[in-house]
């Protein structure tokens, strides 16, 4: 039997477009630092503000409103250590404005910068949302006040898909004069995102969610919004984020803005109709599952599915021995002892959020791949749920 | 796939792949002794039943909601155990299979304490099945903290009335604030219990 391997965790991370890998190839050989006035620093320099373009058109940004990064972890750092910081240019968030408005589903980058700010005296409010993962509006509404200097809501959830409606919290935040944020890393490059409609004031995307290179965030800045830099030196990024320029990571981030640009929409039908013949096909063959996230308002590529009776990690590696590979919000393969704190914070309980699974399809998968991976997931929860003291088969 | 790159040992992994012993005529079967413990809010249960003849353990079974570590240690012991007298058997512990199993990795070590606990109950059940209640073992006091005298049960004890951090339990218990030299097992050992009594 041939090995088979069937990549389903595109929300994980993504393989490198060939049209990248390409691009990659045919610029290892520029080295130069794009601050360097010589020819070699210019040819750096000419590629990197190209990129910078075709990234802005991406969202319909300006080009001086893109700041590149060195992940979207640090682009939301960035963002949220305004509300503390003591610069010259963004003192106005902190002096006057001392709180944070965020949800309880963020990565756990936004989570824990977070926790980090109150040690700097700086209250956060970790917004409730519902079953299927959306932010309550009305709860925002009750909290939001003229402390309030940065309200920070994920465009679309990593673990279970669910996209928010920035566009109203973003007005929302605006009415209160707050700056919003949103986490877009999961969204950019794979649906939509319009800067100027949302209205957003900072928003955050990497390339590695949409088969750009690892190690490249990048951080919009609205024209005027106050913004001091994180990382502190030189005076690359026109002073908002020191470090010498990663620029063959930039390349690969343009080359893959340019490929996103051509085949987005074609990617985004085709791996919703992948979901979709995925999810039917597990609610006919597999009894006592439950879809997590938002039936509707969700990313085209992601099905989070919780099988009752069998357990996460159980489930990954079973299915990577048959060569799929999935994740998991289980505890037991975090490191932690509790589960997803996204799908408890849906009202998932414990057990459930164990026994979740999440399935992310990207532009390589095909029918056959969701054919194959319906022969072999039933098996796999058949025999976990054999082996399990909670499995009485029915639904507990 | 290659073995090297897995998280888990080969063993590990072959016990995962081929458990051993997996009770699975449950209603049929006819136990002497039966024990269940852990939560499933932490994400692992385990049931184990023995079968005992003339003090010697003859037959052992299980079932687990539980992850790869759970499962190939449980399968393990059930392995282990098979011809031990029941004294031998009562005083397994997590090490012996760990070893057994060629290790596992560090975080993943309190999900194989439960299989041990599973089967001190199972065997404890079988003593009050068949009337030696005496010999039910009380649970080994081991002292973690020297200088103030806080034992693993004051820890259990600690969390059973809700402490989940290290500051909740020094809070109640006084433990580590003289010398400070025993918060590693401290910790390590709040995490254990926790992940046994703390669903409550």
């Amino acid at each position: 039997m041939e090995n088979k391997r069937i990549y389903l965790d595109h929300n994980a991370t993504t393989p490198l477009h060939p049209e990248v890998e390409k691009e990659l190839q045919d610029c290892f050989k520029i080295f130069g630092n794009p601050s360097s006035m010589h020819t070699f620093g210019r040819q750096a320099r000419e590629k990197i503000e190209k990129v910078r373009h075709e990234t802005a058109s991406l969202v319909n940004a300006e080009a001086d409103e893109i700041i590149f990064m060195g992940s979207g972890s640090e682009a939301n750092n960035t963002v949220l250590n305004l509300l503390h910081c003591r610069g010259n240019l963004c003192r106005g968030i902190a002096f006057s404005r001392s709180s944070l408005i965020t949800t309880s589903i963020e990565h756990p980058c936004i989570m824990n910068a977070s926790r980090c700010l109150t040690q700097h005296s700086i209250k956060t409010i970790f917004l409730k949302v519902d079953e299927y993962g959306k932010v309550d509006l009305e709860e925002l509404e009750s909290v939001i006040s003229d402390k309030t200097g940065i309200v920070s809501v994920m465009l679309a959830n990593n673990e279970i898909g669910t996209i928010q409606d920035i566009k109203t919290i973003t007005r929302i935040a605006h009415e209160h004069g707050a700056l919003m944020h949103t986490d877009a890393v999961q969204a950019v490059g794979k649906i939509p995102v319009d800067v100027r409609d949302l209205d957003i004031d900072f928003l955050t995307f990497s390339a590695h969610k949409f088969y750009g290179p690892k190690g490249i965030g990048v951080l919009y800045v609205k024209k005027g919004t106050p913004y001091c830099p994180f990382i502190h030196g030189g005076h690359q990024e026109t002073g908002r984020r020191a470090g010498t320029e990663n620029t063959l990571g930039i390349i690969g981030l343009g080359k893959a803005v340019e490929m996103a640009k051509q085949e987005m929409d074609d990617i985004e039908k085709r791996v919703f109709f992948l979901k979709e013949k995925f999810k039917a096909g597990i609610l006919e063959r597999i009894p006592d599952v439950r879809l997590n996230g938002h039936p509707s308002d969700s990313l085209p590529q992601t099905l989070n599915v919780s099988f009752f009776g069998a357990e996460g990690e159980s489930i990954l590696l079973y299915l990577d021995m048959e060569g799929i590979a999935v994740s998991t919000g289980s505890a037991c393969a975090s490191g932690s002892l509790d589960p997803s704190h996204v799908l408890l914070a849906t009202g998932l309980g414990a057990e459930l959020a164990h026994g979740s699974i999440r399935f992310s399809f990207g532009r390589g998968n095909t029918e056959a791949d969701v054919d194959y991976v319906l022969d072999k997931l039933p098996r796999v929860i058949e025999r976990i749920r054999g082996m399990s003291t909670v499995y009485k088969g029915g639904r507990k | 796939m290659s073995s090297s790159n897995w998280l888990y040992t080969d063993i590990v992994k072959e016990h995962f792949i081929n458990p051993r012993n997996v009770l699975e005529n449950e209603e049929t079967y006819k136990e002497d002794g039966k024990g269940i413990v852990g939560n499933i809010k932490c994400g692992d249960q385990m049931m184990i039943v023995i079968k005992v003849k003339d003090d010697i353990i003859v037959d052992c079974k299980w079932k687990t909601y539980g992850c790869a570590s759970a499962i190939a240690s449980t399968s393990m012991l059930s392995e282990v155990v098979k011809g031990m007298t029941l004294e031998q058997a009562y005083h397994i512990s997590p090490k012996d299979i760990t070893e057994r199993l060629g290790g596992l990795p560090e975080h993943k070590i309190h999900c194989s304490v439960l299989g041990d606990k599973a089967l001190r109950a199972a065997i404890n059940n079988y003593y009050k099945r068949t009337g030696q209640e005496h010999r039910i073992g009380k649970e080994e006091v081991r002292i973690i903290c020297q200088c103030m005298n806080v034992t693993d049960k004051d820890i259990d004890e600690a969390v059973k009335n809700g402490a989940r951090t290290f500051d909740e339990l020094q809070f109640r218990t006084k433990i580590s604030t003289v010398c400070g030299q025993c918060r590693g097992d401290a910790e390590e050992y709040l995490h254990q219990s926790i992940h046994l009594y703390g669903d409550g």
